[in-house]
């Protein structure tokens, strides 16, 4: 309930926040805070230096022309109450809609969860389903990182740690596609026991032709489920390719379990909450 | 507003005003000049040896003022309780001919001495000027710990050669209760029907989403402290810290503030509460302690928590011919419910006839926060496996379960019934709670609609639970009424109300009883100075005892008033009458008098000589035994066999609390209880690692139920009233949690029944009911015959 | 610095707490429901949880709803705040407030003002939300009292006032209720019978 001591900085570039988490090894950056306070409060996180990005310009907003790009300190609400991506891309309020609480929702931003990479994060997921990708500024000029390379392990990411995640970048959706998330609800903390984000885009034959499907709160970072992905593309979306998805979502995936799921019933869930996903995604379509 | 009768009515609470506004106070609004911050070293480990405390990096740092240890603290503070030595020979011993009721109770020291028990027990108290400051000095305070072998396990700790906590309880035996009646062997030995499960009544915490909080000043008028504490009982909790500090109880003056809940783990006072008294009785100077809500699920005491082999017996009508239970209590590290196993086997009959009984039950120390009372206290434990026993009888008959119940329900009685178990309930009509919630929740056509879900693959699940509970407990409690100069009203009592509502409640019998002005009425409670002796808020026992006390007191102002109204009306009294808040001669036309103008008159001083000055009354009620709510309650669950996902869809109550002053307030008290009943049947569960660590220890996993978690509840009642208090209502606090429970994990095992699932244990969380789905079927339990 | 705990720099912060400016240098670390409670002891602000979970400590920011456990004061510096102590206007209850009082949504009163502020915020942006959106915004705010039953029917009153139907609560006297507009409710219609 009571941080260690740290520095507070509030940059107000992108710039300038570089250079203070250059010259602060231990520091680390402060978006919506709804994951480092509440681990600063239990002091299981203790750094030296907080560089607060709320006053740095330019980092909310949301722009849909073509591709999709969204400000790494554009709240969850801000996406959930977007209009223009419940066109665009209705994964993306719909997941906004279920993170945590109003409150949450109220000031934790996209880009301060890809950069955290919490296990059972919702967001995670849902960036790798729709293969996002985010922009990386660090003194050296910007990069960028497809959401695949971004997550690296529980809680890591392939950031430096004097780099700033600035944007994030989703493509824009091909033919016609549909796309779900469905997440089986911690009752206590509200994050991902499991999460399944699935987008689908299907051809003019009526075939699969990309199937992207992320899980989290199964395992250590937000992954792909490949096998299922596999067993969709070139299958009409049907019950059956459905099911035979579902049942091979846990594929090649290794599963955490602790006191509340264990990794046999996550196994098992991520098979049912595949199914969900695909047949919400699949009913998106129109 | 002027109702002409309050009792009955529905009134907004008197209480709520300051409370909407944040203008209250609570232990942690308390501010008070040089205010000291106190923040607490707890132990790390289950068990272990405290070989040495390094203190000087802690009271090197900005702000300490003291590092105290269970050594410093032991030359101004005594233990806990007293405590005794008794009970053992330090030998093995043949525990289960120990004598009845608590054993050996260890002494217990505020911060710990030499041994630490649990992770989580108090080590060292550091002072500092900010609580931050006291925070970053918690991390420097070294302690040496040699680790000892340790049992989390009840069932372990009682067998020869567990590690044991103290060395007067074998085989870590602190409490026994047995009752055995009537030829149990015969009433087994060829019954047509014999059903038993091993039951888990799981450790839960209590959660008040205020948590603990103690703060103490040096106080000039007594020369002693006074105590700010958040608790359901402070004339206990002065008792108890006045004893420790070798002070009379004059000299302390304890206060319950404004109080965020407490649900039985406000009870008795805590090693916090002496530690940071006599931090500032030993400083002189003001000191302030506030519980971490981490820190509250390590170090507030837990509930529930006990395994339970039952046995039932019945012939193939369903008739019960005997019922056995074993019954162990984990007490945890130290004692705090040595008596929960004891009201377990009290209740163990429910509201049945129970031709043999035979209910043995064993307290057992463990290397876990101790156990205490948890809304309900043994009760709730005894209803869900009565009610469990029931169910599983009327399966193992292929009987409903309604007829079950109905067979062997105690017929209605109201002068007293004493049950197998030894009790003596008061007044119950069973079979008119479980027709009216039949009737209510359409049960014919739930059944209908169950089977035809079933057939469509959906798996519906109907509970019921059929509860009576025990109220009201004494041994005594007190009011006063004091009618002031200008006819104004302050009611003064010995409970300590946190939510119950009884400042409303007390005030519309205030109102009706004397004619009291509602609005104005003022009630104080929770503060030793100014309210006679009291025994505080617990047991669903404020307005029964609480209120019968009050009652009393009315009832003698009541006479009083029409004495002086008789004497100035010139009428005589038995022709006074009260009515719309006035006193009038019956028959005769006028206004009558105000109660105003009687309290004038009675301090006025121009009655004549016979009559007393002043219009007050303190007094006492000692009731000559409990009271037993009861009722039935069905619940209604979907099932989601592909995840084992449990949705409760319904949730009907029918209780019999007896009389009913604020049907408001009631419906409260029972959507409440439901909430925590529920609580236990789906969500909660206090749980410990090998290592004794606590894995459940933040709301980040420790499920409370949220607003999502349930239907809109549909609650009814019954009345039945008690002859024991001047009122004749019984009691609402605990009783919708004692039925919540059983029914919704009736409801649960009901819909499991494709799979032959009989019984699973609670907290029915969506992997265990997927598992047993799994597993098709038995886990813990089996039907015989 | 080599000591235990580094001397932060402390930090000068303008903060508007219902309609008044305030001026104070804090620690970098303080939270802003610290600040509230200690710093202008405004302590209507309760704390119930470690892990920004139970909501009793919800303050607008910004005309944001916020958990103030989660924000550090310094993150609110030029902002502003409104706390359960600026609801009520001139005396005058919001009817948040009031459908609290009316319907018998507290019992021990310690998650109350956070609730009410969650109330408060959601009726901002749902001004009709059905039962099911009213739970659901409740997800951050926990009560261990009152079952959640009285609550939605307190938000629903608000909700019904803020709209201008008048509805009146219990014991509160005469006044119309539509049942169609309140759900259930009053006890009676509720299925509730006592």
């Amino acid at each position: 309930m009571f941080p260690n001591q740290f520095d507070y900085h509030r940059p107000t570039t992108v710039a300038e926040a570089v250079g203070v988490l250059q010259q602060n090894p231990d520091a680390k950056v402060l978006a919506g805070g709804h994951s480092l306070l509440p681990a600063m409060k239990l002091r299981l996180a203790a750094p030296s230096a907080l560089v607060d990005l709320s006053k740095v310009e330019g980092l909310t907003g949301i722009s849909t022309n073509g591709s999709v790009v969204i400000g790494a300190m554009t709240t969850y609400a801000e996406l959930r109450d977007s209009a223009a991506l419940k066109a665009a891309l209705p994964i993306v309020p719909e997941t906004a809609y279920h993170v945590g609480d109003p409150q949450v929702q109220a000031v934790g931003t996209l880009g301060g969860s890809l950069a955290h990479a919490d296990p059972s994060a919702d967001f995670t997921a849902v960036a790798l389903a729709l293969d996002a990708s985010v922009k990386a500024v660090g003194a050296d000029g910007d990069r960028t990182i497809p959401a695949e390379e971004l997550f690296v392990d529980l809680f890591t990411t392939s950031l430096a740690p004097d780099e700033v995640l600035t944007e994030i970048h989703i493509p824009a959706a091909t033919g016609r596609t549909g796309m779900a998330y469905e997440k089986f609800r911690h009752p206590a903390s509200g994050y991902a026991v499991v999460g399944v984000a699935a987008v689908v885009s299907v051809g003019v034959d009526g075939t699969v032709a990309q199937a992207r499907i992320a899980v989290t709160g199964a395992t250590s970072k937000a992954t792909r489920a490949t096998a299922a992905e596999q067993a969709l593309v070139g299958k009409p979306l049907s019950a059956d390719s459905i099911a035979a998805a579902a049942a091979v979502a846990n594929q090649g995936l290794e599963l955490n379990g602790d006191h509340y799921a264990s990794a046999e019933y996550r196994a098992h869930l991520l098979g049912v909450y595949t199914r969900r996903a695909l047949e919400r995604a699949a009913a998106s379509l129109g | 507003m002027v109702l002409s009768r309050y009792v009955g009515a529905e009134v907004r609470r008197k209480e709520d005003p300051r409370l909407i506004t944040g203008t209250s106070m609570y232990v942690d609004d308390l501010r008070l000049p040089g205010m000291a911050h106190v923040g607490i070293v707890r132990s790390p480990y289950p068990h272990a040896r405290i070989t040495g405390i390094d203190k000087s990096a802690a009271l090197a740092m900005p702000g300490v003022l003291a590092v105290i240890d269970g050594e410093d603290l032991a030359e101004f503070c005594g233990p806990l309780e007293a405590g005794n030595a008794e009970g053992g020979s330090g030998e093995q011993a043949d525990y289960e001919h120990l004598e009845q009721g608590a054993l050996g109770t260890p002494q217990v020291w505020p911060l710990a001495r030499g041994v630490v028990r649990y992770v989580g027990e108090a080590v060292a108290a550091v002072v500092a000027e900010s609580r931050y400051q006291a925070e970053d000095a918690i991390e420097e305070v070294v302690v040496d710990y040699d680790e000892l072998p340790n049992v989390t396990s009840p069932e372990e700790a009682m067998a020869d050669g567990a590690p044991r906590l103290y060395e007067a309880n074998p085989n870590n035996v602190g409490a026994r209760w047995d009752r055995i009646v009537g030829d149990v062997g015969a009433a087994f030995t060829g019954a047509p029907v014999v059903a038993r499960a091993r039951i888990r009544s799981q450790r839960l915490s209590g959660v008040p989403m205020e948590t603990r909080a103690v703060a103490a000043a040096p106080d000039p008028l007594n020369q002693g402290l006074t105590v700010w504490t958040s608790t359901q009982a402070p004339h206990w909790n002065r008792n108890s810290i006045a004893e420790a500090l070798g002070l009379p109880t004059t000299r302390v003056r304890c206060i319950a503030p404004e109080v965020g809940g407490g649900f039985g783990v406000k009870i008795g006072a805590y090693q916090e509460d002496f530690i940071v008294s006599a931090i500032a009785y030993r400083m002189q100077r003001p000191a302030k302690w506030i519980e971490t809500r981490s820190e509250s699920f390590l170090a507030t005491h837990h509930g529930r928590d006990q395994w339970a082999d039952v046995e039932i017996a019945g012939e193939a009508d369903g008739t019960i011919r005997g019922l056995k239970m074993r019954v162990v209590q984990d007490l945890g590290s130290h004692p705090k419910g040595t008596d929960l196993a004891e009201l377990t086997g009290r209740m163990s009959c429910g509201c049945y006839e129970v031709p043999a009984l035979e209910f043995k039950s064993y307290g057992v120390y463990t290397n876990t926060m101790a156990v205490g009372a948890y809304r309900g206290a043994g009760r709730p434990e005894a209803a869900y496996y009565v009610e469990r026993a029931i169910d599983l009888l009327a399966d193992a008959a292929g009987l409903d379960p309604v007829e079950v119940r109905r067979k062997n329900f105690i017929a209605p009685f109201a002068a007293g019934h004493v049950t197998t178990a030894g009790e003596k309930y008061d007044t119950g009509d069973y079979d008119k709670a479980l027709s009216r919630a039949l009737e209510l929740v359409d049960y014919a056509g739930l059944r209908r609609r169950q089977a035809e879900l079933r057939a469509q693959g959906r798996y519906l699940g109907i509970g019921l639970a059929s509860y009576v509970e025990i109220c009201g407990f004494g041994p005594y409690e007190s009011a006063t009424v004091r009618v002031e100069p200008n006819g104004d009203v302050t009611l003064y009592s010995g409970i300590s109300p946190h939510g119950q509502g009884q400042e409303t409640t007390f005030a519309q019998l205030a109102a009706d009883h004397i004619g009291a002005d509602f609005e104005k009425v003022i009630f104080n409670h929770g503060d030793t100075l100014n309210t006679p002796q009291g025994n505080g808020t617990m047991g669903s026992r404020g307005l029964a005892v609480g209120g019968g006390a009050l009652m009393i007191s009315l009832n003698k102002i009541q006479n009083r008033a029409k004495q002086i109204a008789a004497h100035l009306l010139e009428a005589a009294v038995e022709d006074i009458e009260l009515g719309d808040g006035r006193y009038r001669v019956r028959g005769v036309p006028g206004e009558g008098m105000s109660l105003a103008e009687i309290a004038d008159a009675s301090y006025g001083g121009d009655l004549p000589q016979e009559f007393e000055a002043g219009l007050e009354s303190t007094d006492y009620f000692r009731p000559e035994d409990e009271t037993f709510p009861f009722g039935t309650h069905v619940a209604v669950v979907e099932v989601f066999p592909d995840t084992g996902e449990v949705k409760l869809n319904r949730y009907l109550s029918v209780d019999d609390c007896g009389v009913i002053i604020s049907p408001l307030l009631v419906r409260g008290q029972v959507h409440g209880g439901l909430a925590q009943g529920i609580g236990q049947a789906l969500f909660e569960e206090i749980t410990y690692g090998e290592n004794g660590e606590l894995l459940s220890g933040t709301l980040n996993d420790y499920a409370i139920p949220r607003a999502w978690a349930f239907p809109p509840f549909e609650t009814h009642h019954t009345e039945t009233p008690t002859y024991l208090n001047l009122l004749g209502a019984k009691g609402i606090g605990e009783a919708a949690t004692i039925g919540s429970t059983p029914a919704t994990a009736n409801a649960v095992i009901d819909a499991l029944e494709p799979w032959g699932i009989t019984h699973l244990d609670v907290p029915m969380t969506a992997e265990k009911v997927w598992r047993a789905i799994q597993e098709g079927g038995g886990t813990q339990a089996a039907a015989a015959d | 610095m080599a000591t235990a705990v580094p001397m932060a720099t402390r930090i000068p912060v303008r903060i508007s707490v219902n309609g008044t400016e305030y001026a104070a240098e804090v620690e970098p670390r303080l939270l802003l429901v610290h600040f509230l409670r200690d710093n202008l002891g405004l302590t209507g602000t309760h704390v119930g949880c470690d892990t920004s979970q139970c909501g009793a400590c919800v303050v607008y920011l910004d005309g944001k709803s916020v958990k103030s456990c989660t924000v550090l004061t310094v993150q609110a510096d030029g902002g502003e705040v409104q706390t359960i102590e600026g609801l009520a206007k001139d005396g005058v209850y919001d009817p948040v407030q009031q459908g609290f009082w009316e319907m018998h949504g507290l019992q021990c009163g310690y998650c109350t003002p956070g609730m009410i502020m969650s109330a408060h915020s959601l009726l901002q942006r749902t001004p009709n939300p059905s039962e099911e959106e009213i739970r659901h915004a409740l997800e951050g705010n926990l009560c261990r009292c009152t079952g959640y039953q009285n609550i939605v029917k307190a938000i629903q009153y608000a909700a019904n006032q803020m709209s201008g139907a008048g509805v009146s609560g219990n014991g509160s006297g005469a006044g119309t209720h539509n049942p169609q507009d309140v759900g259930d409710w009053k006890g009676e219609l509720a299925g509730e019978s006592t």
